[in-house]
């Protein structure tokens, strides 16, 4: 499926997703509460069938969070990037989406922990990489770390 | 009168026996933890922890230029260092849009493929100890030494080379590169079949890894399983046939998909790699080009504000990396899309209801890296 | 046959002569009881050196190494210094462990490899004990240091050491049946289960070419269960160093863990030598029966040359096995005792009792 037909596609799913100009993928914004729907049907519909998550993050826009995930179908060969926006910083809450893709199951926790982005209904949400009781979340660029960080 | 309590009554079957497998261990291959849930000796769960060598390189790269991330992304996969520095090579110069010259082009590639043949000796060397044929980690060793001394010689160091800049590389080869090279291939020609001749026609190690730790097409797109460890359960996911970089689009090379999914497949999948990157190997290194080693670049690369995604092929599976550039000479976010952390959120999955030494085999299999995972 | 230039046993009546006339009976025993020991005590420390410093030449022969060449010629000193560092290191006392059996386990385990060593003939008349059932005596003294390793796995409280010792238990639980099914296959052939009148048997060609194949059916049944039963690789599963880090030894340290890891070559020396002494000759040359020239010539090799000859070269295949082969599981590891290796030991036996019935052997 060559990019505009994917546009549309997309945009016939998602009628308020938010077509974003970029030169590697075609990127949309999709609104959160859309964003897990959208993920089984770009799944399972037959000629979509994006079936590989092949990169999920999480990117600190300061006034808001921003997950990335980056799509691709193994059959159909077409690749998609997706970003799901927070509010604002404090609500930090998206929809997991590991009963879809479930390699997300492993970024979803690195996300959580390094970023600080809490994913509803993830089966094991636990920080991955850091101590249990670690303060703060470390890729968040209001992060402090006095000891370990020198500012340049 | 002392009140005489029933004890509860307890069944064994429910009751869990965890085992913590590292962090010090010696089939962990590094520092990974992972907390098994056993049943007599047979795997009933597993989960990995991981983090004991996370060292921030994310956090590090926001604070660094793209000439100093090259030196970081050498300390990821320590194994396959060159194609981990090409990856952002590849980012910088295409959001750059660079012409690399040709030659080093070449060079890239065939210095790519000798990694990836490096690397994989070690894993076979490893795999075998993990078996506990202690004799394959010297085979293993003997002949990676072969492709270091190459390195050695033409880069300077032996493990962590960071040989590749944005735009070409540091220095010219060494005028002994081809020849050693060609030598190293008439060499390894011969040695792999020792690698035959002492693992692979095993009867015990056959025994042990046919029909062990299986995971289907389905469930390797599922977990994002990339490398060898995809193909062998017959998922085709070669980055340099779908998204080739290099000129790996000039060379004539298979790629070779598994069926069964099991570790014998995971197995055989490395050893036709190797014979591969042979092939590959003799394809470039008598025609590479004459020009420069580097194209010309500013001192300060500054990439315009946008995203760029860059996958490779490295040698444990698909390396991704994601930036994110407001227009200054760090990058405003930087992931590493490590094949080593997808492939360990399979090993759960795949050794649950094997025994203990079939876990250490599926794990020797999956060849994971643990600076890697934790980056 | 005149074995007599190399005959011992005048020279040790001598001297039981000479201690008897010389002392009351019971501090004559005393007497000879105690050198006996000590010889064997610097016997079973040199053999085990010695095997230790073969075992890394031929490893390291085997990965295209040199292996230990920097402490002393061809690095023989090398053993002493690690010696010397086993004994000075310090013995950590782990917590929890249950302090009576730990610190028992590796003597029990020790004293079973001692014990065995007495009934092995090494020269016509050289033998600490020669029992009429000696290798009744062997098989039962041999399958005591399993109950060493249990307890090392049971009291260091460690969950990889008590794997470890669980999976010892029942595979040299499993393969003590083949072990002494072998040999009773021997010994249907000699009728008899003394070790010297075994090795007497062999004065005209040894058991593995006067048994036709039985016999050789049953040395290679014997080599496959004794590796097993010593914890050689690929049946390190006790060990298993790339699963369980160290199996039962795990948590000694120092002199403790030196015993255990003297007694693997110790038991690998004894299994060879009963395997040398059965099925081989023993301490017998080389004979063919008829050419008498041919055998006088052999004759003036000494006994305990053929036999340490014999049993080196076992000892030589056993660490062959290991460093070639990968480690089984254990499941497999039992499969090949009780499928494959059991039912035809039973065939094998049926097998050489019809040809010994038949008195078709040389």
């Amino acid at each position: 499926m060559d990019n505009a037909t994917l546009k549309e596609r997309i945009l016939e799913l998602v009628p308020n997703a938010e077509y974003q100009e970029n030169k590697q993928f075609p990127t949309f914004i999709i609104p959160p509460d859309k964003m897990h729907d959208l993920a089984l049907k770009l799944k399972q519909e037959a000629d979509l069938a994006f079936d590989f998550l092949f990169c999920l993050t999480a990117v600190d826009r300061i006034e808001f969070f921003e997950v990335v995930y980056h799509l691709e179908s193994t059959q159909l060969k077409h690749q998609l990037e997706l970003k799901v926006r927070t509010a604002n910083r404090e609500n930090v809450a998206v929809d997991t989406v590991c009963d879809v893709w479930r390699t997300a199951e492993f970024h979803e926790r690195e996300a959580y922990d390094l970023m600080g982005i809490t994913f509803n209904n993830h089966p094991d949400l636990r920080r991955i990489f850091l101590d249990e009781n670690w303060k703060g979340h470390p890729l968040r660029k209001d992060y402090v770390d006095e000891v370990n960080i020198i500012e340049r | 009168m002392k009140e005489v309590i029933n004890p509860p009554v307890r069944n064994i079957e429910d009751e869990e026996y965890h085992i913590n497998i590292g962090p010090q261990h010696p089939s962990t291959h590094g520092v990974l933890r992972m907390v098994v849930s056993i049943q007599g000796e047979t795997v009933k769960s597993l989960k990995p922890h991981c983090g004991y060598i996370h060292r921030g390189i994310e956090k590090m790269c926001e604070k660094d230029t793209y000439q100093q991330i090259i030196h970081l992304t050498d300390r990821m996969d320590y194994l396959s260092a060159h194609i981990n520095n090409h990856v952002v090579c590849l980012l910088v110069e295409r959001a750059l849009e660079v012409a690399v010259p040709e030659r080093v082009q070449y060079i890239r590639t065939i210095v790519d493929e000798l990694t990836r043949i490096a690397s994989h000796q070690l894993w076979w060397g490893c795999f075998g100890m993990d078996m506990g044929g202690q004799t394959c980690l010297l085979y293993g060793m003997r002949d990676r030494e072969k492709i270091m001394d190459i390195f050695e010689e033409s880069f300077g160091s032996r493990l962590l080379h960071s040989y590749y800049t944005p735009g070409g590389l540091m220095g010219d080869i060494h005028p002994n590169f081809q020849k050693r090279v060609k030598e190293f291939i008439t060499y390894f020609r011969k040695k792999i079949h020792d690698y035959d001749n002492i693992l692979t026609g095993n009867v015990i190690m056959q025994e042990r890894t046919k029909g062990v730790g299986i995971l289907t097409k389905e469930e390797a797109i599922d977990y994002g399983v990339t490398g060898p460890i995809g193909r062998a359960s017959g998922f085709s996911c070669d980055v340099r046939k779908y998204h080739p970089y290099g000129v790996y689009d000039k060379v004539d090379f298979k790629e070779i998909l598994g069926t069964q999914g099991d570790t014998f497949s995971r197995y055989m999948m490395r050893m036709h790699e190797m014979r591969e990157s042979m092939k590959i190997l003799e394809q470039l290194i008598d025609n590479i080009p004459a020009g420069d080693y580097s194209a010309k670049m500013k001192a300060v690369i500054k990439l315009p504000a946008g995203e760029y995604y860059q996958r490779v092929e490295a040698a444990r599976g698909e390396l991704g990396v994601y930036v994110v550039s407001d227009g200054n000479k760090t990058p405003y976010r930087m992931k590493f899309r490590s094949s080593s952390f997808s492939n360990l959120s399979a090993l759960d999955h795949m050794s649950r209801g094997f025994k203990i030494a079939d876990l250490i085999a599926i794990g020797g299999s999956l060849d994971y890296v643990i600076p890697d995972i934790d980056r | 046959m005149d074995f007599s230039i190399y005959d011992f046993t005048s020279f040790n009546q001598g001297i039981d002569k000479f201690f008897f006339e010389n002392l009351t009976p019971f501090w004559a025993t005393v007497v000879e009881m105690t050198i006996i020991g000590l010889v064997f005590l610097i016997f079973y420390a040199l053999v085990a050196l010695f095997l230790i410093y073969a075992e890394r030449k031929v490893c390291a022969f085997m990965q295209n190494r040199v292996g230990p060449n920097r402490v002393g010629p061809y690095g023989f000193f090398q053993l002493i210094a690690d010696f010397i560092k086993l004994m000075l290191k310090e013995v950590i006392p782990i917590k929890n462990a249950d302090k009576f059996l730990f610190n028992l386990a590796p003597f029990i385990v020790v004293i079973a490899s001692f014990m065995a060593m007495a009934a092995i003939p090494f020269a016509k008349g050289l033998h600490a004990v020669d029992l009429d059932i000696g290798i009744l005596y062997v098989i039962a003294v041999s399958s005591m240091g399993v109950i060493g390793i249990l307890l090392a796995g049971w009291s260091s409280n460690n969950k990889y050491s008590l794997i470890g010792a669980m999976r010892s238990g029942a595979m040299i639980v499993s393969y003590e049946l083949s072990v002494g099914l072998s040999l009773i296959t021997i010994i249907i052939l000699s009728g008899t289960m003394q070790f010297s009148a075994i090795v007497e048997g062999q004065a005209n060609g040894w058991f593995i070419f006067k048994g036709h194949i039985p016999a050789l059916i049953a040395f290679v049944i014997f080599l496959i269960s004794s590796t097993a039963e010593a914890n050689r690789g690929p049946f390190d599963l006790a060990e298993a160093e790339s699963e369980l880090t160290a199996g039962f030894h795990t948590e000694y340290s120092g002199i403790k863990f030196a015993l255990f890891y003297m007694c693997e070559y110790m038991n690998m020396f004894i299994v060879s030598s009963i395997a040398a002494t059965v099925f081989l000759g023993g301490w017998m040359p080389f004979h063919i029966g008829g050419c008498d020239g041919f055998n006088h010539i052999m004759d003036f090799i000494p006994p305990f040359i053929w036999y340490l000859g014999k049993t080196f070269f076992l000892v030589w295949v056993m660490m062959w096995f290991k460093w070639t082969f990968p480690r089984l599981r254990i499941d497999q590891v039992l499969t090949l005792e009780w499928k494959y290796l059991l039912p035809i030991n039973l065939v094998n036996i049926l097998f050489m009792a019809f040809i010994v019935l038949m008195g078709w052997h040389f």
